[in-house]
């Protein structure tokens, strides 16, 4: 093999490299705030709604579980137009990333709202707390921090998944790669600088929910 | 001049599906395999092995599968050896399965009784014996619904095949698109195709943890 790796080169782009990395996590972070109230209104809908709600928001899971995200984003970015929406790239994007993770965060707050002890609700009943106040005092806190790890994996999966959104042109980081991949053929030490970015972020992403773990659930036994 | 979305459009999204399976079962057996070995070096009496190998599998758990993909597509051709999809495609959901089979077998391993353990020591069952006769064909039991649920990922993974310039659906679909112009129909098409394939995995993942549920109740009661 006669290849000279110059890291020093694709390095050099690194204000580019950067800007396209805070877009990938703008993008990840603001799917996982969307994602998240999709996920909770879904499965209060599913646990605690009428059969309506609840088989609305069992058909939205299903759907968009058994189907791949990358068809999900096409339809977002080529089909919507169609009926009068039109996004641009970023923008689908992040629909996209919200409506995916929203179906798998359902599950996930599911299963916590199932979690929390039904004498516990009836305790919030007998004190006379309306439903919301219920779901809004006693619910739904104790559920997350049930289910907390796996929703921050479902998380962590959200932000590599964002890479795929390049396919649609989008602006953050596999797009900037690609974009220097046909301006430089640099391929190998493109991707694998990138891929170290998205294992830092990845890693960084973890130590964050960590941390806002011990702020909100810590010391509240 | 554009075509319309008829019987033969949808056809040719039908018979693109057959790449989707056969790359799926070849990434499934491949990563399988892999993530078998993987599981067990997970568990082994080797502390040295144990970290090698759980800090590889972080590390391809934090890597995005596409960039796996672009990595061993575009990158190792341009360090000269020729690849081609196929191949690239295989390596990449290989290396990206066996990484999430191997957690969820070694999960499936640790929860067998540490009991079988102790008992099989006390039989004289050197470590391979006590894997091969106690270990796994108990922890298999336990592994079955959770891979079956996993192989839907592995169905919806290899659409990101298509970005690398694979046809399988997602490929045949954006082709399709691009000559009829009609996406609600075209990626509507497309999902069902997927829909139909990963749903009644998903059912049976969900079948089979309720059934195995009951089993474990039932071997508790006695």
């Amino acid at each position: 093999m006669t290849y000279t790796f110059q890291f020093g080169q694709i390095l050099g782009y690194w204000p580019q490299l950067l800007n396209g990395a805070l877009l990938t996590i703008k993008l990840s972070a603001f799917a996982m705030v969307f994602g998240l109230i999709i996920g909770v209104v879904c499965a209060l809908a599913r646990t605690y709604g009428n059969a309506a709600a609840s088989w609305a928001a069992a058909g939205y899971v299903e759907f968009i579980r058994n189907t791949p995200f990358l068809i999900q984003l096409y339809f977002v970015f080529f089909a919507l137009p169609n009926f009068g929406i039109r996004l641009d790239s970023n923008t689908a994007a992040l629909v996209a990333m919200s409506i995916n993770l929203g179906a798998y965060s359902t599950e996930i707050v599911r299963a916590g709202l199932e979690s929390v002890p039904t004498g516990q609700i009836e305790a919030g009943r007998s004190l006379g707390l309306k439903r919301l106040q219920i779901i809004r005092f006693i619910i739904l806190l104790p559920a997350i921090r049930a289910v907390y790890p796996a929703l921050c994996s479902q998380f962590i999966l959200t932000l590599l998944g964002s890479s795929v959104v390049s396919a649609i042109a989008a602006e953050e980081l596999t797009a900037f790669a690609n974009t220097l991949n046909m301006q430089t053929f640099r391929s190998f030490e493109i991707y694998l600088i990138v891929t170290v970015l998205y294992i830092a972020m990845a890693f960084a992403f973890r130590a964050i929910f960590a941390g806002v773990h011990h702020l909100v659930f810590a010391n509240r036994g | 001049m554009l075509r319309t979305f008829g019987p033969n459009e949808i056809w040719f999204l039908v018979m693109a599906a057959r790449w989707t399976i056969l790359l799926s079962l070849l990434a499934f057996v491949f990563g399988g395999l892999v993530g078998l070995v993987l599981a067990v070096a997970r568990i082994a009496p080797w502390t040295w092995l144990r970290v090698i190998v759980s800090l590889w599998i972080q590390v391809v758990q934090a890597t995005p599968m596409l960039m796996l993909l672009l990595l061993s597509y575009f990158g190792i051709n341009m360090l000269g050896v020729r690849i081609d999809a196929w191949t690239a495609a295989i390596i990449s959901f290989t290396i990206g399965t066996s990484a999430f089979l191997a957690e969820i077998w070694r999960g499936c391993l640790q929860a067998v009784p540490k009991g079988q353990w102790e008992g099989a020591k006390a039989l004289a069952l050197d470590f391979k014996l006590t894997l091969g006769l106690v270990i796994l064909p108990q922890a298999l039991r336990m592994a079955l619904p959770p891979t079956v649920g996993y192989m839907v990922q592995v169905v919806k993974g290899t659409s990101l095949a298509a970005l690398i310039g694979f046809t399988e659906l997602a490929k045949a679909g954006t082709q399709m698109n691009t000559v009829t112009f009609e996406p609600i129909r075209v990626f509507g098409t497309v999902a069902l195709i997927y829909f139909a394939i990963c749903w009644p995995l998903s059912m049976l993942a969900r079948h089979l943890e309720k059934k195995l549920h009951v089993g474990t109740l039932r071997v508790q009661a006695l």
